[in-house]
């Protein structure tokens, strides 16, 4: 253990070398986990937008019709059903054609009463839409399914291609720290060559490198985290003010993000340092 | 006690480097182990320190038989092996101390052994006084005194020098022979390996002579026998 740390402050330039390159790497990936986080929430309000309205017979009242709402929420998939009156519909139709003459003699008896129905995943929309036609006292439902299936292939882009990001990024930031461990390994060599000559077995002379690995991974992902908390925290305060960027105003706070940033970025500060060192170690034991 | 028997060491290229050699260094003894480049020397050295296996034959090595030793056994095999180099290999970034120390801790040593044996061999080799210098700062003949220091330090019983006095002036040479006679004196196996005629004819023991991957000559006159 004590070997282990003190290798660290031997080899000072390139401990401080492999640490800024992991901080590095781990803040390109998880700035963009975090990007890509924010953005399908974004994507995920928007679908919710996408709204099924479900009309009601006109013979019913209004008690009548606004009972069925507890049947449309036991629907499976259904988000939240708001009941809209005959006469609060008549009011927004009244403000959508306004100055509109052919409008102008509709009454609230004309429309029915209805609900507007979200969904908690617009890609079962056709299913849903089946299911709430079967209830009694529904007598019609308006459902835009193109818009549905826009979302949801939006949605499913944007998973796959952060998804695809974020592995490159991964495995180049791998190759890269696993290269400086090697540089660090090299500088080194003599060290472990002499090790393995006055007979240090092969767990002696790893322990001390795998300890160090260990710690410039914690000592990287701590830096890297608290990094990546200032960065999203100045960033989030530059967009929200901008009234240009209203879009973007749903990004999360960081707190909302902080325990699988913790546990990714030391997860990812661990595996890097001891599988970096175990393996790199590997090239130069062979003596 | 080193025993080599009918040993052939063939490397994939095809080279034959060993041609069944047949040698026995007995404990406590001091050998001269001479030949020209190429003759078969460095693989010897390989094969006691277990770098290397036989193609065939046998070596034995301190109570070890490295034809068929178990790699996770190798390490305890080499604590009975102290090498010194002809480059030294001595860490720069060490102190003179710690780079004696460092091999007392590789194998698992006590801080309380360790602060009891370096200082002793350090005082041994006359390096007692520059303890808290750096290799950078020695002149070549400590350097290699310090490497002596550090073969020694694990209490090896046999020393393997390969070309000890290489890189040092005549004057040094002859010091640090004088060391490894000291050392050998005390009861550590000795096997030197080197080309240098002049030493050998001044330090009169056993010389085991090779060329072309089989012994020529072993006795105390194998020198002048290998030069002929």
């Amino acid at each position: 253990m004590k070997e282990g740390i003190r290798g660290i402050f031997l080899h000072g330039f390139m401990s401080f070398a492999a640490v800024c390159v992991t901080v590095a790497c781990l803040l390109i990936v998880g700035s963009f986990a975090a990007l890509s986080y924010n953005l399908s929430i974004m994507v995920n309000d928007l679908n919710k937008t996408n709204e099924v309205i479900v009309y009601i017979n006109s013979d019913l009242s209004q008690s009548e019709a606004q009972s069925i709402g507890t049947v449309i929420n036991l629907v499976d998939n259904v988000y939240q059903a708001k009941f809209v009156s005959r006469e609060e519909a008549l009011e927004g139709f009244v403000a959508d054609h306004e100055g509109d003459d052919a409008f102008a003699g509709v009454e609230a008896s004309d429309l029915r009463h209805r609900f507007v129905v979200t969904l908690e995943d617009n890609k079962m929309m056709e299913q849903t839409v089946e299911e709430l036609g079967k209830i009694e006292g529904v007598a019609n439902i308006t459902a835009s399914f193109e818009l549905a299936e826009g979302f949801t292939t939006l949605q499913n882009v944007l998973h796959i291609a952060s998804g695809a990001v974020i592995l490159i990024l991964l495995v180049v930031s791998l190759i890269i720290i696993s290269n400086t461990v090697k540089l660090a390994m090299y500088d080194r060599r003599e060290e472990i060559s002499i090790m393995k000559m006055v007979g240090a077995t092969n767990g002696f002379i790893r322990l001390p490198f795998v300890v160090e690995g260990f710690t410039l991974g914690m000592v990287a992902a701590g830096a890297a985290f608290g990094l990546e908390w200032l960065l999203y925290d100045w960033i989030l305060g530059k967009i929200q003010a901008l009234d240009t960027l209203q879009l973007f105003q749903s990004f999360v706070p960081f707190k909302q993000l902080l325990l699988p940033m913790i546990a990714t970025f030391f997860a990812a500060g661990l595996f890097v340092g001891i599988f970096g060192s175990w393996t790199s170690i590997r090239k130069f034991m062979d003596v | 006690m080193i025993e080599f028997t009918d040993v052939v060491k063939s490397y994939s290229v095809g080279t034959q480097a060993l041609r069944g050699v047949s040698m026995q260094i007995e404990d406590g003894e001091f050998a001269f182990l001479v030949g020209p480049s190429g003759s078969g020397k460095s693989t010897i050295i390989k094969l006691i320190t277990g770098e290397l296996r036989p193609t065939s034959g046998t070596v034995h090595v301190n109570g070890y038989s490295l034809e068929r030793i178990r790699r996770r056994e190798i390490p305890y095999m080499r604590r009975t092996v102290g090498v010194v180099f002809q480059d030294f290999r001595l860490i720069e970034n060490k102190t003179v101390y710690e780079n004696a120390a460092f091999v007392m801790r590789a194998i698992g040593a006590k801080e309380q052994e360790i602060r009891e044996r370096v200082p002793y061999v350090l005082n041994l080799v006359g390096l007692e006084t520059k303890s808290r210098r750096h290799p950078g700062e020695l002149s070549g003949g400590e350097q290699q005194r310090l490497a002596i220091a550090r073969a020694l330090v694990n209490n090896p019983s046999t020393i393997i020098a390969d070309e000890p006095t290489g890189n040092l002036d005549p004057a040094r040479s002859l010091e640090i022979m004088s060391l490894l006679m000291e050392i050998n004196n005390l009861g550590t196996t000795m096997l030197v390996v080197t080309h240098e005629k002049e030493l050998v004819e001044r330090f009169p023991k056993r010389v085991i002579a090779i060329s072309d991957g089989k012994i020529v000559s072993d006795g105390m006159d194998g020198y002048s026998f290998y030069e002929n």
